[in-house]
C-alpha cells in the first residue's frame, strides 16, 4: 500500500512521444511507465529497460519440469511398480521422451506466466490504477513518477514543451493493491489530485 | 562509399589452392591405391566416400536456393542484404550435380564396387531376392535415371532463373508498379521451385539416393531427416561466408541483427533435426519388426556406436546449449565455432548413413575420407569466391532492401 504522486502527461502522436522519452529522460525525470495502445516497437530501448531475465526464470522451469517428469517416471516405472510392457526394459528412455518432453514446455510456460503476472503486480482481485482511460485507445500516455525533491508546476511545464496534449496531476496507488474504486466515481475523474483521498 | 565488387583477397587464394591440392593429391592416390585395387573393400569404400560427399555438399548447395525460395515466398525482406552470399553458393548445384552423375554412372551402369554400393542395380542379387524384386518398380536403373536428370536439370534451371531474376535488380531504379511486378516473378519462380523441391528432396530423391544403399530398409521419416540435416547445414554454411565477407569489409548493411536471425535458423533447425531422428529412431525402437531394426542393429551395437552417439552430441546437445543464449547468436567467433561444428558433424552423419550400407562392418576414417572432404571445401571455397567476384554484393534496387537495413531482430 504505497500512494505516490504522478504527474502525466498524454500524447497523440508516436512521433512526438519518442523525442519527449528521450527529452524527459535526458532532464532527469524519473519514468514510471509509458502506456501505449498498441505494442511500440524500441520504446523499450528509449525508455533505456535493462533486458528482461525472464527467460532465464524460463530456462529453470524447464530443467525444473524435465527432471521432475524424469524422476518422477522413472521412479514409477522401474522402481515402484515394474510392469513388463511389450518385453521393453523397465527403464525405457526413448518412449518416456515425448512426456519429459511436454512437461519441459508445460512447466516453462506455465511457470513464465505466473512470473510475467508476478512481476507486472497481476493478480485476481488485485486493482491496477488507469491514469487515462483513452490509453488503449488512440492516446500515448507518459507517467513520470515524483520524488521529493520534483517540483511539480516544473514537470508539468516542462512536458507542454515537449508537445503534450493533456497534462495532470494523479495520486496513484503502485505494486499490490487489494482496494477498490470509488463507485460512484467515473474513472478518468480519478485522476485528480484533489480527488483521492489518500 | 560502400564495397560493391568482392575482390578474392591473397590469402583467400593461397588456402583455396593449397586445400584444392591436397584434395585432388588424395581423390588421385585414391584411385589408384584404393578404387584399383584388387580388394573389393577398398574399391567400395572408394566410391562411398566420393557418394556421400558428393551428395551432401550438393544437397547443401541446393538448400541454399531452397532458403531463397523459402524467404521470398514468405515476403522476407531480412536477407536481401546478404542474399548473394547463398545465390553464390546455389551457383554449385549445376558443377556438383554432374559430379553426382559421374558417381551414378560409374556405380551404377559402369557397376564400380561391385554392387556393394546400391544393391538393387544387381540383376543377379534381385532376382534371388523377395523383398528387392516387390521393390523393383521404383528401384530400377531406369526410372532412377530419369528421376535423377530431370531433377537435377530443374534444380540447376529453376535455380539459374532464380539468380538471373535477382541480378534485374542491380541495373535500373524500378518504379512502385515495376516493382510489384518483378515481386510477383520471383514469387512464381520460387513456389514452382519449392514444390518441385518438396517432390525431390521432401520426398523421392533421399530415397532414391541414399535410403537405397540399405536396399532392404524403409523409412517414411528418412527424407525429412535428410533435409534437416542439409538445410541446417545450408545456414551454416551461409553464416560461415557472410561472417568472412564482414571481416574482409564487404556487406556494410549486414549487421548482428542477420547474424543474430542466421543464428536462430541454424538453433531451430538443429532441433528440427532432432526431432525427425528421434521419431525415425523411437518409431522403430517401439515396434521392434526385425526389417526396420537392422538399420539400427550395425549403428548402435555395432562398430559404428561411438560415431552414432558423437552425431547426436555434435548436432544437438551442443547446438541446444551454445546457440541458445541471445548474446551467443550475436558473437561472431561462437557463430564461426558453431558453424563449422555443425557442418562437420552433419557431414558425420552423413557418413554413418552412407558407410554401414556399403562399406560394412569394417569401415576406416583414414586419410582418403577426410582428402575428399577437403576437396570439397576447397572447390566450394574456389567457385564462391569467383561466383561472388562476379556479381554485386548487394541488388542496389531491389524492393525488399530497406526492410533489410532497418531490420532488428527481436
Amino acid at each position: 500500500m504505497d500512494i505516490r504522486k504522478f504527474v502525466v502527461g498524454c500524447y497523440d502522436d508516436e512521433e512526438v512521444l519518442f523525442p519527449a522519452v528521450k527529452k524527459v529522460r535526458r532532464a532527469g525525470y524519473k519514468i514510471h511507465d509509458v502506456y501505449t495502445p498498441f505494442a511500440v516497437h524500441g520504446l523499450d530501448k528509449a525508455l533505456g529497460y535493462r533486458e528482461t531475465r525472464l527467460h532465464t526464470a524460463g530456462f529453470i522451469y524447464a530443467l525444473m519440469g524435465l527432471t521432475t517428469a524424469l524422476s518422477g517416471i522413472s521412479w514409477i516405472l522401474a522402481k515402484d511398480w515394474p510392469l513388463n510392457i511389450g518385453g521393453k526394459p523397465h527403464f525405457a528412455l526413448p518412449a518416456w521422451i515425448p512426456i519429459m518432453f511436454e512437461l519441459t514446455v508445460l512447466f516453462s510456460a506455465v511457470g513464465m506466466t505466473l512470473t510475467f503476472c508476478y512481476l507486472c503486480n497481476l493478480a485476481p482481485f488485485v486493482k491496477k490504477h488507469h491514469f487515462h482511460p483513452r490509453a488503449t485507445d488512440d492516446l500515448f500516455v507518459m507517467v513520470i513518477e515524483c520524488t521529493t525533491k520534483t517540483n511539480v508546476q516544473e514537470a508539468q511545464n516542462f512536458l507542454a514543451s515537449t508537445g503534450a496534449k493533456e497534462i495532470n496531476v494523479q495520486m496513484a496507488e503502485v505494486g499490490w493493491w487489494l482496494g477498490t474504486y470509488d463507485k460512484d466515481r467515473k474513472i478518468f475523474e480519478v485522476g485528480k489530485e484533489a480527488a483521492v483521498s489518500a | 562509399m560502400i564495397k560493391q565488387q568482392f575482390e578474392i583477397p591473397a590469402g583467400y587464394k593461397k588456402w583455396t589452392t593449397a586445400l584444392l591440392g591436397i584434395g585432388i593429391l588424395a581423390l588421385l592416390l585414391g584411385f589408384f591405391l584404393l578404387g584399383m585395387s584388387k580388394d573389393e573393400h577398398q574399391q567400395t569404400r572408394f566410391w562411398a566416400v566420393l557418394l556421400q560427399n558428393a551428395l551432401f555438399f550438393l544437397l547443401v548447395c541446393n538448400a541454399c536456393m531452397f532458403f531463397i525460395c523459402a524467404t521470398t515466398l514468405a515476403m522476407g525482406g531480412w536477407q536481401m542484404s546478404f542474399r548473394r552470399v547463398p545465390e553464390a553458393i546455389s551457383s554449385l548445384v549445376p558443377v556438383f550435380a554432374i559430379l553426382a552423375l559421374i558417381i551414378f554412372i560409374a556405380t551404377i551402369v559402369g557397376g564400380a564396387g561391385h554392387h556393394h554400393i546400391y544393391h538393387w542395380a544387381d540383376k543377379n542379387a534381385v532376382a534371388g531376392d523377395e523383398i528387392l524384386t516387390k521393390k523393383k518398380g521404383f528401384l530400377n536403373p531406369t526410372f532412377f535415371f530419369v528421376w535423377t536428370i530431370i531433377t537435377l536439370s530443374v534444380w540447376s534451371l529453376v535455380g539459374r532463373k532464380m539468380r538471373q531474376l535477382s541480378r534485374q535488380a542491380d541495373e535500373a531504379p524500378m518504379s512502385s508498379e515495376t516493382s510489384r511486378k518483378y515481386v510477383w516473378n520471383n514469387t512464381v519462380w520460387a513456389a514452382i521451385f519449392i514444390v518441385f523441391f518438396a517432390l525431390t528432396v521432401g520426398s523421392t530423391i533421399p530415397w532414391l539416393w541414399l535410403m537405397s544403399l540399405d536396399a532392404h530398409w524403409y523409412s517414411t521419416m528418412y527424407s525429412w531427416y535428410t533435409f534437416a540435416s542439409t538445410f541446417v547445414s545450408a545456414c551454416a554454411l551461409i553464416t560461415l561466408f557472410v561472417i568472412y565477407l564482414r571481416n574482409q569489409g564487404y556487406l556494410e548493411y549486414t549487421n548482428d541483427e542477420h547474424i543474430h536471425d542466421l543464428g536462430k535458423f541454424m538453433f531451430a533447425f538443429s532441433i528440427f533435426w532432432t526431432y525427425l531422428w528421434f521419431a525415425q529412431f523411437m518409431l522403430i525402437w517401439y515396434a521392434n519388426i526385425p526389417e526396420e531394426t537392422t538399420y539400427f542393429k550395425i549403428r548402435i551395437h555395432g562398430p559404428y556406436r561411438g560415431l552414432f552417439w558423437l552425431n547426436l552430441i555434435v548436432n544437438f546437445v551442443a547446438p541446444i546449449l551454445i546457440l541458445m543464449k541471445r548474446a551467443s547468436k550475436r558473437n561472431y567467433t561462437v557463430m564461426v565455432f558453431m558453424a563449422v561444428l555443425i557442418i562437420l558433424g552433419h557431414w558425420l552423419d552423413f557418413y554413418q548413413m552412407v558407410m554401414p550400407g556399403t562399406v560394412g562392418e569394417e569401415f576406416t576414417l583414414g586419410w582418403f575420407e577426410w582428402g575428399i572432404l577437403v576437396l570439397y571445401i576447397g572447390l566450394i571455397m574456389y567457385m564462391v569466391g569467383r561466383a561472388l567476384s562476379k556479381a554485386p554484393l548487394i541488388s542496389k534496387y531491389n524492393p525488399f532492401l530497406k526492410e533489410s537495413i532497418a531490420h532488428e531482430s527481436p
